[in-house]
């Protein structure tokens, strides 16, 4: 009985698995087809494979350049919105200063804009200050996030203050307290933040295509979408495009895939 | 000068304590409140440059006709009126929460199904978890893509099978009908993982010692779901549903990539609406406008979501 349970159990997660991994292995599989054997219908067991859909994929796209382009662009907007939210999470965590829950309140209500709404004021404000297809505009809206800051302010509030009284006594500034003190005790919420801050940026598709016109200034998304414009039919250079996407964030996924459920489970938590 | 100073300086310390301490108090408050401004210029210059700048500017571009080439036209609240009373705007609402009431359901319970199974302990548990959680990290487009070519309605692989079975097969995102619940089954897909996350965690919260008394009482499993996991997971539901609907309401890289809106359409979404408006038909004040609408509607649901809160979470 027990054991009939276990065999049903596993049997339930593999199949789920299956359902959720398969996708991939389909991608992969269609990216390797001949061209001319897809119209019939793919099959799971490619004949000959090949590599022209891959040969198709770079002459059409600076694909290097893309996934360059997604890793920078991510990893800048990572650490920018790690310092950004950081001090912010400092000012409004430590600091009595005058002021603090309006300018806190302030903050919050302009952070809960979504960029869905933003996105044509802002493509108008890149245009007119000449920064449109450029990479600064790529990275403007994702300098500073709302999640950021208030998860670190929550964090910050969780340090105890004797710490940082005893460091004052020790005649430690605001800097060194921040750099020395709190900032070492917030680091998992700053793992947290890094984690949401990569994938954001590395997934963002919408203000990409409005505020990049340049193949050499695209990220992954934005280049895929395009490619699937030139290849509407041609599944097999689209599936290989998807290939090349899948793998370098799969890649960091394994590396980190802890710290990324972990960080997820967080927010969940509070 | 300043040798002599301390001692007089001590002295009066000491004689009138009063009218020194606001002054240092004073100080101390003005050096706090420059660190604060230290501490805050990060996040506030980039808050000012690109959220609070250009949302004044779509208020102010809301309140005209403008077609982002030609000089802008006032027309008061004219965009507002107009889209209120435009079908078309209903129906780009109707089909958003169309597709959140698609979606939110099947992620749930899917999600919740996966939570409980992988809460037990058993072998090969973790790369389980991180299977389901692939999709989640994968781009949109990528999932977008992918199901559009599995969801292919000639060769695609879902319409293979079904047609080996014998059962009818639907144009899926080419069909009026089915390009919608295409999408949300896309969605379901790539979220399935990170509801099973969140709701992994709110279940490990659930401390053993409860579950453990209900079985003492006599509750068998459903008994011990219903009334003990389910009410004790709310916290986690809630946080699903709340971020369930403010994303469901932004919904857009999906439906741009997978069916464009289409077909006639009839899988056009409320931002997919606001792109095209701006960048296919040049109407931006309509488009700012549809925004703020968005805005409102998204600011209303949170409202209302952490009223209710208190209602129906509770927490152990």
């Amino acid at each position: 009985m027990r054991k009939a349970r276990r065999v049903l159990l596993y049997v339930g997660v593999a199949l789920g698995a299956a359902a959720m991994l398969f996708p991939f292995l389909w991608t992969v599989v269609t990216s390797i087809t001949p061209h001319g054997t897809l119209a019939g219908g793919p099959t799971l067991w490619v004949e000959d494979p090949t590599l022209d859909a891959y040969r198709q994929l770079l002459d059409a796209m600076p694909m290097w350049r893309i996934v360059a382009n997604s890793f920078g662009i991510a990893i800048a907007s990572t650490l920018l919105q790690m310092v950004t939210g950081a001090t912010a999470a400092y000012a409004f965590g430590r600091l009595q200063f005058r002021g603090r829950g309006v300018v806190f309140g302030l903050y919050l209500a302009t952070l809960m804009i979504p960029l869905q709404v933003l996105v044509v004021p802002l493509f108008i404000e890149m245009t007119r200050l000449d920064l449109h297809d450029t990479y600064f505009a790529l990275l403007a809206p994702s300098i500073t996030s709302a999640f950021g800051i208030f998860l670190l302010k929550q964090a910050v509030e969780g340090v105890p203050r004797e710490l940082d009284e005893a460091a004052t006594i020790d005649g430690a500034g605001h800097l060194r307290i921040f750099w020395r003190i709190v900032l070492p005790l917030v680091r998992p919420a700053l793992a947290t933040l890094a984690v949401f801050a990569f994938m954001n940026t590395w997934n963002s598709f919408l203000w990409p295509l409005v505020v990049i016109r340049s193949p050499e200034l695209m990220t992954l998304p934005l280049g895929l979408a395009t490619l699937q414009g030139q290849f509407t039919t041609e599944w097999d250079v689209v599936m290989a495009g998807s290939v090349v996407s899948i793998v370098p964030i799969a890649i960091v996924y394994v590396l980190a895939q802890r710290h990324i459920i972990a960080g997820m489970a967080h927010t969940g938590l509070k | 000068m300043t040798v002599t100073t301390p001692p007089v300086e001590a002295a009066a310390v000491a004689a009138a304590p009063a009218p020194r301490k606001p002054g240092a108090r004073t100080r101390r408050r003005r050096t706090t409140a420059l660190w604060a401004i230290a501490f805050l210029l990060p996040s506030a210059v980039p808050l000012v440059a690109f959220t609070l700048t250009p949302m004044v500017g779509s208020l102010w571009v809301s309140l005209h006709d403008w077609n982002l080439i030609s000089p802008m036209e006032w027309v008061g609240l004219g965009n507002y009126a107009d889209l209120l009373a435009d079908p078309e705007t209903r129906q780009v609402f109707w089909h958003t929460v169309a597709f959140i009431a698609g979606y939110l359901p099947l992620v749930y319970v899917g999600g919740l199904a996966l939570a409980l199974v992988l809460n037990q302990a058993f072998r090969g548990r973790t790369f389980f978890r991180a299977a389901y959680f692939l999709p989640v990290v994968t781009s949109w487009v990528v999932v977008a893509l992918v199901w559009q070519w599995l969801l292919n309605p000639s060769n695609g692989l879902v319409n293979q099978v079904l047609g080996a079975l014998g059962l009818p097969q639907p144009g899926w995102w080419t069909d009026p009908t089915w390009a919608l619940p295409s999408v949300i089954l896309a969605s379901a897909w790539k979220d399935l993982g990170f509801v099973m996350v969140i709701l992994l965690a709110g279940l490990q919260a659930i401390p053993g010692d409860i579950l453990e008394a209900a079985r003492v009482d006599g509750a068998n499993a459903w008994q011990r779901f219903r009334s003990v996991t389910l009410p004790l997971l709310s916290p986690s539901t809630f946080f699903v549903v709340v971020i369930s609907l403010i994303n469901g309401f932004q919904v857009f890289d999906q439906v741009y990539v997978m069916t464009g809106g289409g077909p006639g359409g009839s899988s056009q979404v409320v931002v997919g609406q606001i792109y095209d408006l701006t960048f296919r038909y040049g109407r931006a004040g309509e488009a700012s406008a549809l925004s703020w609408l968005l805005f409102v509607v998204v600011l209303a649901i949170t409202g209302i979501q952490l009223r209710v809160q208190k209602r129906w979470v509770t927490h152990a």
